[in-house]
């Protein structure tokens, strides 16, 4: 049914840390990993290892620049995988009822075996989470790993998203968002997470952390580092002269 | 947007052929036998032939007809369920008047409405989407509609509408096209918006997520060819509009002007609908510095 639930008895998602992703892409390679060998239909390129290379992501890493108004500016490493949306576009456009929220965690998914491969949802979605595969002209998205989370023959602490798991900066954090007292919630609320876009109305369940303020000062020792003279004085000084002279 | 060529064609070619319907349920023009089969085999080629265009552009269209299920939520579905009701009644409609003489008007009227929600039901699928700023805006039914309903009426021959049509569409299309070219601005959405990093300054990105194209660039960021479209929007508007109505205005009705015409306004039309998704940028594309 690709009418939306109004509402989902849980919200699982993402909470991606802008301040300590590395940018090292170890998300992007282990999502592509789990989900090239498990749920669904593979995550295929083509032309893998010619000229112009392009495969089906089910997340990227973005980044940007980001220039304040004064001082120096920051990088930002930028992971985008689906955001699970409450008031989700993409769904609601599906002709087919392929697409669909689950009414029991929010999860957003693809039944393949509906999916005629029309592309619809994937202009409906303001994020570019949705991509359609070249090989088996169905849409792929991130399903929250939703064959890992629940999936008992794993050990306990691999029943999270692959890119969770991954993340050796530790910058994703997977839970339940609609539970105030989950570690994800309370990490918003402390860290003040944020919506993407939220003026397209999609109400997003992942949520971004804002990077930390950059210290000000770098070292507390730094000052006592001034150099000593600016312009070489006595030996060196005609050192100096005799060299440029020369040169 | 990607132009894909199966979707301009689809949406020319069946709005003319529901054009063509929407009149030939009103009894526009009144003929019966021979004559009338001639109208409606043209106007179902138009719209059969413009519906399984679509469909190349499908990953799966063997499957296509589970697109009728969703009516309740999804306008492409609400399209298909309409275009088949639409070509049922109107099959119904033309064997009465082919085969038996007979005008059942109700039928036809009913035909008629269906025809153009059908066409209506088209545009909504590019009209809801909030991820494109220049087609979330009530022009783009109205253009829809406008250039289905003139086509279907230049080729029933109905001169007098076709020639305020084709004034009207190119006053819309104006329309469309000034109004649209802020709606990206108006929409609010930023590259600051889309990553949310606004509060600490002015965003610019500082590396792609791959090195090379992948399917959202080539599907919904489409920036070649836009740099020509002053030019298309003219030689546009000139075909699709202008000239049609200059000929049917000035030389007066013969076949072969008819047929200059009809040539005319359909090159034009297929000009103005690939600027249709060549020139509408999506919100993506802020994520990938360009749009
Ligand atoms: S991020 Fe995109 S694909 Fe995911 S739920 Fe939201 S609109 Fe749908
Ligand atoms: S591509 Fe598949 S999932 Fe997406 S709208 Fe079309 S049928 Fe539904
Ligand atoms: S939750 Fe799973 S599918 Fe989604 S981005 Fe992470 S690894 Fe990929």
């Amino acid at each position: 049914m690709t009418t939306l639930p109004t509402q989902t008895e849980k919200k699982l998602g993402l909470v991606i840390d802008l301040d300590t992703c590395v940018g090292c892409h170890a998300c992007v390679v282990s999502c592509k990993g789990w989900n090239t060998e498990n749920y669904g239909a593979p995550l295929s390129d083509q032309n893998a290892y010619g000229k112009d290379p392009v495969g089906t992501f089910l997340n990227r890493v973005h980044s940007y620049e980001v220039q304040p108004a004064q001082g120096a500016a920051q990088t930002i490493h930028f992971p985008k995988s689906c955001l699970h949306c409450e008031d989700a576009p993409c769904v609601t456009v599906c002709p087919t009822g392929a697409s669909y929220k689950r009414v029991e965690d929010g999860i957003v998914l693809v039944n393949e075996s509906d999916c005629i491969g029309c592309g619809l949802c994937a202009w409906a979605c303001p994020y570019g989470a949705r991509e359609m595969d070249a090989a088996e002209g169905v849409m792929k998205k991130c399903t929250l790993c939703v064959d890992r989370i629940y999936n008992e023959n794993l050990p306990e602490e691999d029943r999270q998203p692959a890119c969770v798991r991954t993340c050796p900066a530790g910058a994703r954090h997977f839970g339940d968002l609609a539970d105030e007292t989950s570690d994800v919630s309370k990490l918003v609320a402390e860290r003040g997470g944020f919506d993407l876009m939220p003026e397209q109305g999609t109400k997003p369940v992942n949520k971004y952390l804002p990077p930390r303020p950059k210290d000000e000062q770098i070292d507390i020792l730094a000052p006592l580092l001034d150099p000593v003279a600016a312009e070489p004085q006595g030996f060196l000084g005609w050192l100096d002269k005799t060299l440029e002279r020369i040169g | 947007m990607h132009p894909a060529p199966s979707i301009i064609f689809f949406t020319v070619f069946s709005g003319l052929g529901f054009g063509m319907l929407a009149f030939l349920g009103l009894g526009k023009p009144d003929v019966s036998g021979f004559t009338a089969f001639v109208f409606f085999a043209i106007a179902y080629l138009l719209a059969v032939g413009g519906l399984i265009s679509s469909t190349f552009h499908l990953g799966n269209p063997q499957r296509a007809i589970k697109a009728f299920s969703q009516w309740r939520s999804s306008w492409l579905s609400r399209e298909g369920c309409l275009a088949v009701a639409t070509l049922v009644v109107m099959g119904l409609y033309a064997i009465g008047v082919v085969f038996f003489n007979t005008r059942i008007v109700p039928l036809g009227l009913l035909g008629a409405i269906l025809s153009v929600a059908t066409v209506f039901a088209t545009s909504m699928i590019y009209t809801q989407m909030k991820t494109v700023p220049r087609w979330h805006h009530w022009t783009v039914p109205l253009l829809f509609m406008g250039y289905a309903l003139t086509g279907g009426a230049f080729l029933t021959g109905q001169i007098q509408l076709a020639t305020a049509g084709f004034a009207t569409i190119g006053l819309m299309q104006v329309i469309y096209w000034v109004l649209g070219d802020n709606r990206f601005q108006q929409s609010g959405s930023t590259l600051e918006t889309a990553t949310g990093l606004g509060h600490i300054g002015k965003a610019r990105m500082f590396e792609a997520p791959h090195s090379s194209k992948n399917y959202l660039m080539k599907e919904m960021v489409h920036v070649i060819g836009r740099k020509h479209a002053r030019t298309l929007r003219i030689g546009g508007l000139v075909l699709a509009s202008i000239l049609p109505w200059a000929i049917l205005m000035f030389l007066g009705f013969s076949h072969i002007m008819a047929l200059l015409a009809l040539i005319i306004h359909v090159t034009g039309a297929l000009m103005t609908r690939w600027l249709f998704f060549a020139e509408a940028e999506h919100t993506v594309g802020l994520y990938y510095g360009q749009r």
